[in-house]
């Protein structure tokens, strides 16, 4: 459901995280895991959310892509991933507000979803990038 | 060369060897995290306002000021503004002073959102490098309230009551 508040040309679209199944969430400490195994295949990383706050810390070798919330970043994403095959394992975060508010994770599974990606993952971050993720010690990178 | 020379050598190549790989691993992002914490001066920034005039933080020395990171896309950061501009209604002439600074990644949606909930507070575009500043502005809102001598008195981060916003700065402004 795409719930639009407050009206006028300024709405967020606000698709609802907590609607994506559980089954295709990841945790950090399991991306981390992925991430530095040299067994599994690594995922392509992918920011759906603010520019700004990617420039500040990022997943590192994860790609900015621009807000799924917005028309743009879904064209940009759907348009970065068309032409993979459709079995490539895909890592979505945002980590710009708390999950149940985040407004991009949700518009950018539905639209790998659509596109018939069978291997995405999109990593759950309760409160926020830097709470669940640099405070917590994980790997970093900063810059565009 | 003395044994015990040489042994001191070979402890600082290790852990320069070993700093080295803790940078390899978390890149740059961790470093930022410790600053603007509670009892330390607020970081002074001058950014243009969305009418293009410049804010000169510091300028407002000897006020109270709520400094809110937020954005038009964060829903919690929306439902606080009126709160914000209530606030500014209520105590400027007391001297609170409301600042913005949106970390949107363009002006032009701002410039909107100002006009449609009539934000009686300046808003300044704030950047990736401020954000560093202030110790990391990774996930919004977050509002840092600051007293007369520009420092960090509260910070808040994530959605806050506006009830415990507005007694923490009713006590910042009683106090003389």
């Amino acid at each position: 459901m795409v719930l639009v508040l407050l009206g006028g040309g300024i709405g967020v679209a606000s698709g609802q995280a907590t609607s994506i199944p559980s089954s295709r969430l990841i945790g950090p400490a399991d991306l981390v895991k992925v991430l530095e195994s040299q067994a599994v295949e690594k995922p392509l990383v992918i920011q759906v959310g603010s520019h700004v706050l990617y420039s500040q810390a990022h997943i590192p070798g994860s790609e900015y892509i621009g807000s799924a919330a917005s028309q743009t970043g879904l064209d940009q994403l759907r348009k970065r991933v068309e032409k993979l095959p459709r079995t490539k394992f895909i890592v979505l975060y945002c980590g710009c507000c708390p999950w149940t508010h985040c407004p991009n994770v949700k518009p950018a599974d539905d639209a790998l979803q659509a596109m018939g990606f069978q291997n995405v993952k999109v990593l759950y971050l309760a409160n926020n990038f830097g709470a669940d993720w640099v405070d917590k010690g994980y790997p970093t990178a900063k810059g565009d | 060369m003395a044994p015990q020379k040489k042994w001191s050598l070979v402890a600082v190549a290790v852990a320069a060897f070993m700093a080295g790989l803790i940078l390899l691993r978390h890149g740059d992002g961790r470093a930022a995290r410790p600053l603007a914490t509670k009892g330390s001066l607020a970081p002074d920034f001058t950014l243009p306002q969305l009418d293009g005039r410049q804010l000169h933080l510091s300028s407002y020395r000897g006020k109270i000021v709520l400094l809110d990171f937020w954005a038009t896309w964060c829903v919690p950061c929306r439902e606080e503004i009126p709160h914000f501009v209530e606030l500014e209604n209520k105590y400027s002439k007391d001297g609170l002073e409301i600042v913005g600074v949106s970390m949107d990644d363009g002006p032009e949606p701002v410039r909107t959102f100002y006009q449609q909930f009539h934000m009686n507070y300046p808003v300044v575009m704030g950047n990736a490098n401020l954000g560093e500043q202030y110790g990391g502005v990774l996930g919004l809102p977050i509002a840092f309230l600051l007293d007369r001598e520009g420092r960090i008195s509260a910070k808040h981060i994530g959605a806050t009551k506006p009830e415990t916003i507005e007694k923490e700065a009713t006590v910042l402004l009683e106090s003389r």
